[in-house]
């Protein structure tokens, strides 16, 4: 991306005189400004009353476009776990009904935002503009798709080509709308146009219908509407699945081109303005196909046209000499092409990198590049291209798509799957990005957690119970931070959490979170001092069932393998001492009493 | 990029640093008016003061806050020679309620007989250590050994860099395949006097600091530095404030296994930009690395990026303008169909409206009930994500089975 130019400056208002310096802070997903001095010895100034939050990407927070990011995080899913090892002519097909996918995913999109657009006028004009970006992006991806997932040769690519291009001229229906449901469609002021503008997309079927009734208001005429309808009726359309082979096609297809141009200069229309222009269009003519611009609205319906009506076997390699003509024969000389025409050319030219890089500039949200990039590398396109760095491209634009949801309260969880399906950087960048999602809830902290044990991120985990656990031991609730503690295998601070509960033991008399306590099972282990705390709950237990030797032993055990605390010992004894009117445990008391003194 | 909003800041004089915790939900602030304030982000994104305390008794340089897993702690430095280590309480409930908090200092570090120009935690791996530089030339890290008591911080490495400092930065690695390591920045303007940024590493061995590299290049004043976040790469990337912003690759060579010094490093210049045309105050990284901003004398913040192959440019600028806010400007012109026209490429920020360069002229938009319907994705692909409510937080129950008080002896008890 190299002759970026830079974006044009920011402005924050700063509410007071120009000359100040401008701090700043990373934030996640945004960059905190405000208005300070720099100066090597102490500055000071007047009050500076504001710092902005500045943020990059307004995309992720559109609820319309969520959808957009949640359906098509599943279809990347899916293309990720396509089996390698089938042979490339049977994904094909695959991988043309995921980019089919992809494409449904942004009109459904579309269309969503044009009805809310509809609905109130200060929607419009932001929306308006998310929809002819989309648009636009759409229009790219369905000529990606032709060119290099599809790869149609020579005959079907036409077809494919004017499929395209139907696709994006809606007008043409909705004018046909209104003249047919006037009172005489023939006299309609679009009828023309309408007729004209099927014929340029080679709807030829159509365009006869249409001409019908044109002929019946014209009844002297009949013999050139008929002638005109012969015409259309024999233009020969190349039919893929059939037998005729595309030399048998080319041949057919030149007797009717000379038809045509015989009726040209025949004059057999010479009478009718319009049915002259349609026949120069079916011959071909490039000024007549230029008067139409209007109709044709973009140079690249020319462009297939063009091709429709000149040269319908193209071969693929020579697309770009007729994109480039087109291009330049369109756009008058006052014009400059539009990063749109660029990306769409570098198409036709086969530069899949350089529509990659275009688009990366043109486009704020890496969506698109990542998506579409990500699905030209399983064609196995960007290697093709001799570009080393072909699959660190697509692992650089996930990488960065990623990282932008990241940032969302919800949509990280989907960045989680686009780091795993990214082999060099992928974890790091996961491991980086996971520890910073606010815990707000237990439930989200567990759902973090989740994410991290699955991967085996054992740093992460840890982190993220020890954040846990000091939080609740500074809410003072004992009971979570120990558990904490423990799913952090955190053994001192789990010493620590247990000395609490033990101080609050001597302080009040009884112990909280007894649940906890009871259940440790082999977590008690962790620490010496949660091994005592769990075991002296134990044989609060059992006196408190009057299993009174049990106890004692419990008891007596716990001060010979020394891992009661020394300030605990008074406790114990005084525990104890109840035990020496117990008659079966006199002598385990004595003995407990007898090993405190020989160790004082 | 655009202004999302703007917070009154309130403070009574210059602001000299900002800083977010690790979560991105709180904020802190220090300024010449001698406080710290901290701010709490609500679920709506509204930034609220829930605390605002005299710090210092001199302009507040930096404030810096400590990981998440030490609790909430806050370091601040100032002119006044000392620097502080302070702790939210929480509260009693009814300060709660009206949204605030308390934070009380937990040390003063006295050592510096000059203005302490940085403060820096380390990286969490090492502990609590807080690392401070000041003006008198020395570096000097703090330790605190029990994380439960942070008024107990004992100095462990005072280290004279000769040269005044003004800005350090650790290494945030933690990988085990190099020691802990830091860079410091001074702001020392005689050229003759050699390198301005000094890199030193931990030798496990002599258990100190040593110094491992001079940026001998970097001959002018440095305001701040700033090492990347590693990313699992095998050398070191640090970015620094001079005369223009410079980015430095610093590759540790091999160590002979007799080698018991500091490690040798190759020192390459990555990048050098000098569009601030002008002395550049501060340089700070995103958090995964990719994005470098930098601010300059010419009162603008620019951004930094690296493309795939690790060609640097400048992707943004954020300039003050030293006037009032005003209403939304520069509205996109009246779009004509035919290709030609072009879209308002620089869309104002100020409306809020563009969040970047849309190029793309606008092509007619299907029309609603258009034969697309059929290309409407099957429901099944419709997921939905839920979205987390934030939830106050849950008081764990705790559990009280009536015990029996052991202490008394009990009367009634083994007659």
């Amino acid at each position: 991306m190299e002759e970026v130019d830079v974006e044009p400056p920011v402005t924050v208002s700063t509410g007071s005189a120009a000359g100040k310096h401008l701090g700043f802070a990373w934030g996640p997903g945004d960059i905190l400004v405000y208005e300070t001095l720099y100066k090597a010895s102490g500055a000071k100034g007047s009050g500076s009353p504001f710092i902005h939050e500045v943020r990059k990407d307004e995309d992720i927070y559109s609820p319309i476009l969520r959808k957009l990011f949640n359906e098509s995080h599943h279809i990347f899913v899916g293309l990720q776990t396509i089996r390698e090892d089938l042979p490339s002519k049977n994904k094909k097909p695959q991988f043309v009904s995921i980019s089919k996918n992809y494409r449904s995913v942004i009109r459904a999109c579309m269309e969503e935002l044009q009805q809310v657009a509809g609905r109130h006028y200060l929607f419009m004009l932001p929306y308006n503009n998310c929809v002819s970006i989309l648009l636009a992006i759409e229009l790219i991806w369905n000529l990606c798709e032709v060119l290099f997932i599809d790869a149609a040769p020579a005959g079907s690519l036409l077809l494919h080509l004017l499929d395209w291009v139907r696709l994006h001229k809606a007008d043409v229906d909705e004018k046909a709308r209104d003249v047919l449901q006037s009172e005489s469609p023939a006299e309609h002021e679009s009828y023309w146009d309408v007729v004209l503008g099927y014929v340029l997309q080679g709807r030829l079927e159509e365009a006869r219908q249409m001409l019908v009734k044109q002929a019946s208001l014209h009844p002297a005429a009949r013999n050139m509407f008929k002638l005109m309808d012969t015409l259309l009726s024999k233009m020969p359309f190349y039919n893929p699945s059939g037998t005729q082979t595309l030399t048998e096609f080319d041949v057919k297809w030149r007797h009717w081109h000379e038809e045509v141009d015989r009726c040209l200069q025949d004059n057999s229309f010479a009478s009718n303005q319009h049915l002259e222009a349609i026949c120069k269009i079916l011959v071909g003519d490039e000024d007549t196909l230029l008067e139409h611009k209007d109709l044709l609205s973009t140079w690249y319906h020319f462009l297939v046209t063009r091709l429709l009506f000149c040269h319908p076997t193209v071969k693929p390699t020579e697309l770009h000499y007729y994109a480039q003509s087109c291009l330049t024969m369109f756009l008058d000389s006052r014009s400059a092409p539009e990063p749109l025409d660029s990306i769409l050319l570098a198409a036709f030219e086969f530069d899949i990198h350089q529509v990659i890089k275009d688009c990366s500039i043109a486009l704020n949200n890496w969506w698109f590049v990542a998506h579409l990039t990500d699905l030209l590398d399983h064609c196995k396109l960007l290697q093709s291209h001799n570009l080393h760095f072909g699959s660190n491209l697509r692992e650089f634009l996930l990488l960065e798509y990623a990282s932008g949801l990241f940032t969302h309260h919800s949509l990280w969880q989907l960045a989680v799957d686009y780091f795993d399906h990214c082999p060099e950087f992928g974890r790091v960048y996961l491991e980086l990005q996971i520890e910073r999602v606010p815990l707000d809830t237990e439930r989200k902290a567990l759902k973090v957690l989740r994410i991290c044990e699955q991967r085996q991120m054992s740093e992460q985990v840890r982190s993220i119970c020890k954040i846990m656990a000091m939080r609740a031991l500074r809410n003072n609730r004992l009971g979570s931070a120990l558990s904490w503690s423990i799913r952090a295998k955190d053994a001192a601070f789990a010493t620590l959490i247990s000395e609490r509960f033990l101080q609050d033991y001597c302080a009040k008399g009884t112990f909280s979170d007894l649940d906890l306590i009871d259940n440790l099972g082999p977590a008690m282990l962790l620490s010496d001092r949660l091994t005592f705390l769990g075991k002296y709950r134990e044989f609060h237990k059992l006196y408190g069932e009057k299993r009174f030797r049990e106890a004692a032993k419990l008891l007596l055990s716990l001060m010979t393998a020394k891992i009661a605390p020394r300030s605990f010992w008074m406790t114990l004894l005084t525990d104890a001492l109840p035990l020496l009117e117990q008659k079966e445990v006199g002598s385990v008391v004595l003995l407990i009493v007898f090993s405190c003194m020989s160790v004082t | 990029m655009f202004v999302a909003r703007s917070i009154a800041a309130d403070h009574k004089d210059l602001i000299h640093d900002v800083s977010y915790d690790f979560h991105g939900r709180r904020m802190a602030t220090c300024s010449s008016d001698q406080s710290v304030k901290v701010w709490d982000k609500s679920e709506n994104g509204e930034w609220h003061c829930t605390a605002s305390w005299k710090t210092h008794s001199g302009s507040v340089w930096r404030v810096t806050w400590a990981h998440p897993e030490f609790g909430q702690v806050l370091a601040s430095c100032s002119f006044d020679r000392t620097a502080a280590v302070w702790e939210e309480i929480v509260g009693e409930s009814n300060d709660k309620q009206r949204g605030l908090s308390h934070w009380i200092k937990r040390t003063t570090l006295v050592d510096s007989r000059t203005s302490v120009t940085d403060v820096k935690f380390a990286p969490k791996h090492m502990g609590l250590m807080l690392t401070t530089c000041s003006a008198d030339g020395v570096v000097r890290i703090y330790e605190a050994p029990d994380v439960m008591n942070l008024s107990q911080w004992s100095l462990q490495h005072e280290i004279s860099c000769k040269l005044s400092c003004s800005c350090i930065s650790w290494n945030p690695s933690s990988s085990r395949a190099h020691p802990p390591m830091f860079a410091v920045g001074s702001d020392d303007s005689n050229v003759a006097y050699g390198g301005k940024v000094q890199i030193y590493e931990y030798n496990e061995n002599t258990r100190k600091y040593a110094k491992a590299e001079t940026l001998m290049t970097v001959t002018d004043a440095v305001h701040d530095i700033a090492f990347a976040p590693n990313l699992g790469r095998s050398f070191h990337v640090l970015a620094i404030a001079t005369k223009d912003v410079r980015i430095f690759k610093l590759a540790p060579m091999r160590k002979e296994s007799t080698s018991t010094g500091p490690t040798k490093f190759e020192v390459q210049i990555v990048a050098q930009f000098d569009n601030h045309n002008s002395q550049v105050w501060r340089v700070s990284w995103n958090i995964t690395s990719t994005l470098l901003a930098s601010s300059g004398d010419d009162g603008c913040v620019r951004l930094w990026k690296a493309n795939y192959m690790d060609n640097w440019k400048c992707t943004g600028i954020l300039k003050g303008d030293g006037s009032p806010l005003t209403g939304s400007s520069g509205q996109p012109t009246a779009m004509s169909t035919v290709v030609g026209s072009s879209v308002q490429a620089s869309q104002s920020a100020l409306n809020g409206m563009s969040a970047g360069r849309y190029f793309f002229p606008p092509l007619d938009p299907p029309r609603a009930g258009t034969r697309y319907g059929h290309l409407l994705p099957p429901s099944s692909l419709i997921e939905n994500c839920d979205v987390e409510p934030i939830q106050p937080q849950q008081q764990v129950l705790p559990h009280r089975l009536s015990s029996r008080a052991l202490l008394p002896l009990p009367e009634a008890e083994g007659q």
